[in-house]
């Protein structure tokens, strides 16, 4: 019997590139839409959308919802919780109910700044890195790799202790400055894998223009990564932000869980009995750092099929 | 008595998003000891499925929702468990598609055959290193590779030895059946041929029964003295290989055929299947290949047919069923 | 052999960039970081040799001196471990003081990382290898929640629970007040027990980062090939789920260890804090309140040393456990 030679397969068209397929444009209010809509689905992302929310609501409606200014010294200090004080009063004679409200505003605003602004950074760096070989890579993956190994904490106590002003953004800037290492790195592997699938170089064959191939081709498929990565880099930045005025190197007139948590320590709380003074500004912290966690859950289960839930 | 045994064997895919796939339907089968028998179809048919289906080896989202198989008279569908584990020695082996990756990067290949004969070695029975060089060397020896390479990692070792390495260490196991999924799929066609060759001597010289499963008819053609030829999760047709060259068969697998030309020829005229293959979430009341067959009759729409009678085997169409009893009998050439 | 080269290579272009990095950092930040050390060291009581003034100006900033004579002088400097003098221990000098903390913290990261990586892999191995049952989301969110909680605070409820309230441990310090560190086996065993809380709040906030990624990296393993190759020849469940599964997720693990050693440092820093443990993180914490910028400079260097080192290391014992680098 003649070997028979296989020498075309049947017709069927081909399927669509295994994972990246081509996007399609959809206005960024529907897609915002759909995304919430998946992450919803997934029940630990769910849990941390809930929390979130509850954090923005407070801080947004913090003056409507505390019963006193959080910065008046009106009341008796060091008392614990009553009445009309629910958390007790600080050092000070401020009452620390409203502080805590009052607190989620500076939370949630150096999380989710610094966390886009590490973002930012992040894509464009990794972007770059994975799109142009040679010595701008390698340039780009040094100084990446340079400050993903430089312990984070350490560096931004220096940084802060350095910069002659104490402020919030202070502590936005150099939190963004040590936090968009790792998610450039991320970045830039997915940005060399996806150079090389087929749409891309259909496009350049098309005649596109290299940026608008990163933009509108190469991004719209790595937003889950890029999601991940910015929640990544908030859940990092309210740690940050939290120990960085613990250790005094915030404005310490900011009403911010952090340095309700500073004057605990400089005023012996846990030593005065005033347990809540320190237990309610780190639930709060350790609640927020947690929403964005399981945020990020549900955004890799999307990504990767094989860790969603069954 | 056959050796294996399948009746009535449904598999169905469930991923937590998205629809349920009807990947393996109403499958029967039997094949005797000894026999050499290919599994051939496209991708997505459910060949790949069907031969894990066989060796117990479906995982979630896949599902054995029914059927029967049973292996030298022992229903294995219903086995779990130490039993299940136990019932891989001498039983059916599976060597998988990829030899490149069926291997354990960190552990050397003496390792891996140290592996096999500690799982299935009696209670109590010490299986040191040297037992497993043994055994290692032996097996390597009839797969034509040399000893030496027992001290390698897999990363050592190019992909046509690997591949032979994952079918000694199957033969460790002493199967009485062995299903080679896509075995010479990511190899290059020369190692294609001596890989495959290598394979018809071990089960002429060792006698096992096995079953190959490709998306290559030329392959199977080549390898196997049986034929079933799948589509749409269903076996639509069983013939002896050397039947295949000639007669009336199945559309699609007609179609298959055409699919080749001989190189040799002066002038050769190549021919596709148009259309697309079946969406498998909502599987068709009647012939899946009605859409795309020259041959579609009002009935293949309706009615899914049965195996029936087909030249010297069995094949699942209307129209060659009803030629089949008709008293004029063609004889023509397949293209 | 390449690798290994290469590692070295890595560490040696590393290590001199954080020092760089440190030189540059002092003398690039507005508000002359040397003028202020130098106005707090005249005030700090003790006279100011000439050679310690040398010192601080070479760490943070001659003005109008060559930047590359400056750069020179630093490494020599750096060389000889002279770092000038601190304001917050004006009797000893900068080196002398870190020698001191040094041993404390390399013994508690040191011992916090190891068990942390140890319990948290094999926590990771068993929630990857019951994926999505009860085990792995218990271990999955209990771990998220313990990973959430900033590790001072974990730190100051440990200090206030079990320290304060119950006088199970002590509150405070590296050892009893009053007794001179020595290598005896009772200030060992007195430093031990001072050890335990610190270590133990170390060690529960960094436990997260590995079990998630030997959770996530022994799911992505059990899909493979091999896996499924080995349990359909037969092989025992424990046999897969270790030798098979396990030790190949454990790879990307050990990449990773030298980004978590990162965080772990941080926490450290913090956790010494709050427990007033003598080690390089309390120290760090003193030289900020006190704006003690020599003692700060030396102490960024040490820690990025140490750090530096710990992850040279484990990358050669990488070359240990993946024979695919040792071509």
């Amino acid at each position: 019997m003649t070997t028979i030679t296989p020498s075309m397969k049947p017709s069927a068209p081909p399927g669509p590139p295994a994972t990246a397929s081509v996007p399609v444009a959809i206005g960024p209010l529907r897609f915002l839409g759909r995304a919430l809509g998946t992450l919803w689905a997934n029940g630990k992302a769910r849990i941390g959308l809930v929390i979130l929310a509850a954090n923005i609501i407070i801080a947004l409606f913090a003056p409507l919802l505390a019963p006193h200014s959080p910065t008046s010294t009106d009341f008796k200090p060091y008392s614990d919780p009553s009445a009309s004080n629910w958390f007790g009063t600080t050092g000070n004679g401020q009452d620390v109910f409203s502080q805590m409200l009052y607190g989620a505003r500076v939370s949630l605003l150096v999380g989710l700044l610094a966390g886009a602004a590490a973002t930012v950074f992040a894509v464009v760096v990794g972007l770059i890195a994975g799109y142009r070989p040679g010595v701008v890579d390698d340039l780009l993956s040094f100084v990446t790799n340079l400050t993903l190994v430089l312990p984070g904490l350490p560096l931004m106590i220096v940084l802060a202790a350095y910069l002659p002003s104490r402020s919030v953004w202070t502590i936005v800037l150099v939190v963004a400055f040590t936090g968009w290492a790792y998610g450039a790195r991320v970045i830039r592997s997915q940005a060399k894998t996806l150079r090389t699938r087929e749409f891309v170089s259909a496009s350049l064959l098309a005649g596109e223009r290299l940026p608008r191939v990163v933009f509108r081709e190469i991004l719209p498929n790595m937003t889950s990564l890029v999601a991940g990565s910015f929640f990544g880099a908030a859940t990092a930045a309210v740690m940050a932000e939290a120990s960085l005025e613990f250790l005094g190197l915030g404005n310490p007139s900011t009403v911010s869980w952090g340095t309700i948590l500073y004057y605990a320590q400089q005023q012996n709380a846990l030593l005065t009995g005033q347990w809540v003074l320190v237990f309610a500004p780190g639930l709060a912290i350790a609640l927020l750092a947690t929403s964005f966690t399981l945020i990020n859950f549900g955004i890799d289960a999307l990504s990767n099929p094989r860790l969603r839930e069954k | 008595m056959a050796l294996l045994e399948a009746r009535g064997v449904n598999v169905v895919y469930e991923p937590s998003r998205g629809a349920r796939i009807w990947s393996v339907r109403d499958v029967d089968l039997e094949i005797g000891q000894g026999e050499f028998v290919g599994l051939v179809g496209e991708s997505g048919c459910g060949k790949t499925t069907l031969g894990f289906a066989l060796t117990r080896m479906l995982r979630p989202p896949a599902r054995l929702t029914s059927g029967l198989i049973r292996f030298d008279g022992t229903d294995i569908a219903a086995l779990s468990g130490e039993r299940l584990r136990r019932s891989r020695r001498n039983g059916v082996a599976l060597v998988l598609q990829s030899g490149m990756n069926a291997l354990n990067p960190v552990r050397t290949i003496e390792r891996h055959f140290g592996d096999v004969l500690r799982a299935h070695g009696r209670p109590g029975e010490a299986t040191r290193l040297s037992a497993a060089r043994e055994v290692g060397a032996r097996l390597l020896e009839q797969v034509r590779l040399d000893a030496t390479v027992l001290r390698r990692y897999p990363h050592e070792l190019s992909g046509g030895m690997r591949q032979r390495v994952a079918i000694a260490l199957a033969l460790a196991l002493r199967p009485r059946l062995i299903v080679f999924d896509e075995p010479t799929t990511a190899l290059d066609v020369v190692v294609q041929q001596a890989v495959l060759q290598t394979i018809k001597d071990l089960q002429r010289d060792h006698g096992f029964t096995a079953i190959l499963i490709s998306h290559d008819l030329g392959v199977v053609l080549n390898t196997t003295d049986r034929v079933l030829v799948m589509y749409a999760g269903r076996i639509v047709e069983d013939q002896p290989s050397t039947e295949l060259a000639h007669g009336e068969h199945h559309p699609y697998t007609e179609a298959l055929l055409g699919c080749y030309g001989d190189p040799r020829a002066d002038s050769v005229e190549l021919h596709g299947i148009p259309g697309t293959p079946p969406d498998l979430s909502q599987p068709a009341a009647g012939c899946a290949f009605a859409p795309r067959c020259p041959l579609a009759e009002e009935i293949c729409i309706r009615v899914n047919p049965a195996l029936t009678p087909l030249g010297a085997g069995v094949g699942a169409c209307h129209v060659r069923a009803r030629a089949q009893r008709a008293p004029v009998v063609e004889v023509g050439h397949v293209g | 052999m390449r690798y290994v080269l290469g590692k070295v290579g890595l560490f040696l272009v590393t290590l001199w960039a954080a020092v760089t990095l440190n030189f540059v950092l002092p003398r690039l930040m507005p508000g002359s970081p040397v003028d202020a050390a130098l106005g707090r060291l005249a005030q700090s009581g003790r006279p100011v040799t000439e050679a310690e003034r040398r010192a601080v100006e070479i760490q943070l900033g001659l003005p109008d001196t060559n930047p590359f004579v400056q750069y020179w002088e630093y490494w020599r400097s750096l060389v000889r471990l002279q770092f000038g003098r601190s304001y917050s221990f004006p009797t000893e000098t900068v080196a002398q003081t870190i020698g001191k903390a040094l041993p404390w913290t390399l013994v508690l990261v040191g011992v916090t990382t190891v068990v942390a990586f140890i319990i948290g892999t094999l926590l990771g191995i068993y929630a990857g290898w019951r994926r999505n049952r009860l085990p792995d989301a218990s271990v999955t969110i209990g771990s998220t929640l313990l990973g959430a909680f900033p590790p001072f605070w974990l730190g100051l409820l440990a200090l206030y629970v079990l320290a304060f309230q119950l006088d199970w441990f002590p509150i405070k310090g590296g050892y009893v007040p009053g007794a001179t560190p020595n290598l005896s086996p009772t200030f060992l065993g007195d430093a031990a027990w001072h050890s335990v809380l610190p270590a133990a709040t170390l060690a529960l906030t960094s436990l997260s980062g590995w079990v998630f990624g030997m959770r996530n990296n022994m799911i992505n393993t059990l899909g493979e090939d091999y896996v499924v190759f080995a349990e359909a020849n037969g092989l025992r469940s424990r046999t897969v789920a270790l030798l098979y599964a396990a030790r190949n997720a454990l790879l990307p693990n050990v990449t990773a260890f030298g980004l978590t050693l990162g965080g772990v440092i941080g926490g450290s820093v913090l956790v010494e804090g709050v427990f007033s443990y003598p080690g390089l993180g309390n120290l760090l914490f003193i030289a900020v309140s006190n704006r003690d910028y020599p003692l700060m400079q030396a102490l960024f260097l040490a820690i990025t040393v140490s750090m530096l080192v710990a992850i040279f290391l484990v990358d050669l014992l990488y070359f240990r456990l993946d024979p695919r680098v040792r071509r």
